[in-house]
C-alpha cells in the first residue's frame, strides 16, 4: 500500500512541476507583453515597469523565480492588470465561492445519482427504472452551459422564485441554481454507472446467498450490495470533479457568482497572464491531488487492485 | 468474443456465413432509438450542408433597421424571410444557425478523427510493444489526462490568439487520450491470439502486424467510442465558445449562439436562445443514441 502511494506521488509531483513550467513557457512565448499598449510608452518607463515585474531578467532566472515562488511560497506574483492586487488576493477572493458551490455540487451529484441508480436497479424494468434511465439520458445531453440558461428561464424569468445571479455571501437561494447547473450531467452519469454496476452485483452469488439466508432486501442492499456497487462510481469521481471544476467557469459567468472562473475569463480577455497562469496551476494541482486521492481510495477499498 | 474470427474475410463455403459487420448491422437496425438518432443525424447534417441555400440573407449581413427592434420586428416569420428571427445585431438567425451547426459538427468530427488516427495507433503501439515502452507511453497519457485541459487551452487561446486553427489544435491535443487507453486495452487482449502468432512466426515486421492485424480488429470498438467522442468534442468547443473565447465573429458555433441567446433572455427575444439550443440538443441526443446503439451492436463486452 505505502509503496503504491509513493509510486503515485512520484508521478503526481513531476506532473505538477511540468504544468507550472509549461504554463510559464506559454506565457514567456506570448507575442507582445502585457504592458504593450496603443500609446507607446517611453523606454525609460518601460524599463522601470519591466524591472518591477522582473521581466528584464534572463529567461531562466525568471522561470526559476516563478517556479520557486509558486512551489515554496505559494506566491503567484502580482497581477499584470490590477496593479494593486496580487494573484494570491484574486484567488483568495474567488476560491471560497467556487469551493462552496463545488462541494455542494459534488455532494448533490453523488447522493442523488447513487440513489437514482440504486432505485432503478432494484426496480429493474419497472416504471421507476424507465424514469430514472430517462432522466439520466436526458440530463447527459445537458451540459452546464445549457442548464444555466434553462434554469434561469424557468426559475428566474418564468416563476421568479430564485435570484438570477450574484452570491450574497452564499445564501441558499443564490447557491441552488449554480449547484444544479453544475451537477446535473454528472449526477446523470453517476446514476447510469450505479445502475449498471448494481445490476451486475445483484446477479452475483454472494447476493443470492444473502437473500437465501433470509436477510430482508433492505439489508442485502445496504450491507452487501452497496459497497461493490460504488467501486466504479469512485473511479468516475476523478473525471467528474475535474469536469465540475472546469464547469465552474461557466457557472461563474452565467450566474455572476464571483468565483475564480469569473476572474479567469476576465483575465483571459484582458491578457492578464499572471492571473490566468495562477488559476491554471491552482486548478491543476487540485485535479492532480484529487485524482491521487481517488486512486488511493480505490486501491484501499478494492482488494483486487494490485499495488 | 467473435471479434477475431469474424473480421477475417467471411467464409464463403456452402453455408453463407454472417460477418461481424452484417451481424452488427442487424443488431443496430433492431434498436429503434439508435435508428431514430441516425435519421436525426442525417437530417441535421443535411441542414448544416444545404440549409444555407434556403436562407434569404447572408449570415454576416447586418440589417440596421432591425437593430434594437428585434423584439417586435425581428420575430421569426416566413414572410420576412427571417425564419428563425434575427439576432442582437440584426443578422438572420436562420443563416447563423446553419453556420453554427456546420462549425459545431465540423469540430466534433475533426476532433473524433484525430482521436481515431492518433489514439488508435498510439494505443495499439503501446499495447503491442508492451514492457517499458508501454509503461512510459501510458504514463504520459495518464499525466496528460490529469491536466485540466480546458484551462490550458484557454491559456493557449489567449496567448497565441483566438483562431479556429488553435481551437482545432487544442481539441486535437486532448481528444486522443481516452481513445489511446481503449485501443491499448483491446490490443492487449488481441495480441496473444493465434493469428498474430502466425504472423510473427512467418516473420512479418512489427509495424505491419500492428497496421494489418491489430488495428483492423480494433475498428469495432474504435468506431463506437469515436461516435461517443463527437458529442463530447461538440460540448467542449461550445463550452469555450459560450465563454466567448472560442470561434470568433463573424464565424459562429452553436455554443456561441447559445451564449448570445442567453444574454438576450431578459429582452423577450427567446428565439435567439431556442433555435440554437434546439439544434444543439437534438445533435447531442442523436449522437448519444447512435453511439449507444453501435456499442450494443459492436462491443463484444456487452453481448
Amino acid at each position: 500500500m505505502y509503496s503504491y502511494i509513493v509510486r503515485r506521488l512520484a508521478v503526481a509531483i513531476p506532473t505538477i512541476l511540468i504544468l507550472i513550467v509549461l504554463s510559464f513557457f506559454l506565457m514567456y512565448l506570448a507575442p507582445g507583453g502585457p504592458f504593450n499598449s496603443e500609446r507607446p510608452i517611453p523606454p525609460e518607463v518601460m524599463a522601470n515597469i519591466e524591472a518591477k515585474y522582473g521581466l528584464d531578467q534572463p529567461m531562466w532566472k525568471q522561470m526559476l523565480d516563478y517556479v520557486t515562488g509558486v512551489v515554496f511560497r505559494f506566491d503567484f506574483g502580482p497581477s499584470f492588470q490590477y496593479t494593486d492586487r496580487t494573484v494570491n488576493e484574486v484567488i483568495a477572493q474567488g476560491f471560497p465561492v467556487t469551493l462552496t458551490y463545488g462541494l455542494w455540487s459534488a455532494l448533490f451529484a453523488v447522493v442523488v445519482g447513487v440513489a437514482l441508480g440504486v432505485a432503478a436497479a432494484i426496480k429493474h424494468n419497472t416504471a421507476v427504472d424507465y424514469t430514472a434511465v430517462g432522466i439520466s439520458i436526458g440530463a447527459q445531453a445537458l451540459p452546464n452551459f445549457v442548464m444555466a440558461p434553462i434554469l434561469l428561464l424557468i426559475f428566474t424569468l418564468g416563476l421568479g422564485w430564485l435570484p438570477g445571479g450574484g452570491w450574497n455571501g452564499g445564501q441558499w437561494n443564490y447557491v441552488i441554481m449554480p449547484v444544479i447547473a453544475l451537477s446535473t450531467s454528472y449526477m446523470a452519469s453517476i446514476a447510469r454507472i450505479t445502475r449498471s454496476s448494481m445490476l451486475e452485483v445483484l446477479n452475483s452469488n454472494f447476493i443470492r446467498t444473502a437473500k437465501a439466508k433470509g436477510l430482508p432486501m433492505r439489508r442485502v442492499i445496504l450491507r452487501h450490495a452497496l459497497k461493490p456497487t460504488l467501486l466504479p462510481v469512485i473511479s468516475y469521481l476523478g473525471p467528474a470533479v475535474v469536469g465540475m471544476i472546469t464547469g465552474s467557469v461557466v457557472v461563474d459567468i452565467a450566474f455572476s457568482t464571483g468565483g475564480i472562473g469569473q476572474f479567469f475569463v476576465n483575465s483571459a480577455f484582458n491578457r492578464d497572464y499572471s492571473v490566468i497562469m495562477g488559476i491554471t496551476i491552482l486548478v491543476g494541482v487540485l485535479t492532480i491531488t484529487f485524482n491521487l486521492l481517488v486512486d488511493i481510495l480505490y486501491a484501499w477499498i478494492d482488494p483486487k487492485i494490485r499495488y | 468474443m467473435s471479434m477475431q474470427t469474424d473480421t477475417a474475410p467471411a467464409q464463403m463455403g456452402e453455408i453463407q456465413g454472417r460477418s461481424l459487420w452484417a451481424d452488427a448491422r442487424t443488431r443496430f437496425f433492431r434498436n429503434k432509438a439508435a435508428v431514430a438518432g441516425l435519421i436525426v443525424l442525417i437530417l441535421v447534417s443535411l441542414f448544416a450542408i444545404f440549409g444555407g441555400y434556403f436562407a434569404k440573407f447572408e449570415p454576416d449581413y447586418v440589417d440596421f433597421s432591425l437593430m434594437g427592434a428585434q423584439a417586435y420586428r425581428g420575430v421569426p416569420s416566413i414572410e420576412t424571410g427571417h425564419y428563425f428571427g434575427v439576432d442582437i445585431d440584426g443578422r438572420d438567425l436562420y443563416a447563423r444557425t446553419v453556420q453554427g451547426t456546420r462549425i459545431s459538427l465540423l469540430v466534433g468530427i475533426v476532433g473524433a478523427m484525430v482521436a481515431v488516427i492518433v489514439g488508435t495507433l498510439y494505443g495499439a503501439l503501446a499495447g503491442y510493444v508492451g514492457g517499458r515502452t508501454d509503461g512510459i507511453m501510458m504514463r504520459t497519457v495518464d499525466i496528460l489526462m490529469s491536466i485540466p485541459f480546458m484551462f490550458v487551452l484557454i491559456l493557449m487561446l489567449v496567448i497565441f490568439g483566438r483562431s479556429i486553427f488553435m481551437l482545432f489544435l487544442g481539441i486535437g491535443l486532448i481528444s486522443w487520450l481516452s481513445m489511446a487507453r481503449i485501443a491499448r486495452g483491446q490490443t492487449l487482449s488481441i495480441k496473444n491470439k493465434e493469428f498474430v502468432e502466425a504472423a510473427v512466426a512467418i516473420g512479418v515486421p512489427r509495424m505491419t502486424i500492428i497496421l494489418r492485424h491489430i488495428v483492423p480488429n480494433l475498428l469495432g470498438i474504435v468506431i463506437v467510442y469515436a461516435t461517443l467522442l463527437v458529442p463530447e468534442m461538440i460540448i467542449f468547443e461550445s463550452f469555450i465558445s459560450y465563454l466567448g473565447l472560442g470561434i470568433q465573429e463573424p464565424n459562429t458555433s452553436l455554443g456561441a449562439l447559445i451564449n448570445g441567446g442567453t444574454e438576450q433572455m431578459n429582452n423577450g427575444t427567446l428565439w435567439m436562445l431556442f433555435f440554437p439550443l434546439f439544434f444543439f440538443l437534438i445533435t447531442l441526443f442523436a449522437f448519444f443514441f447512435v453511439g449507444d446503439g453501435l456499442r450494443d451492436a459492436l462491443d463484444p463486452k456487452d453481448r
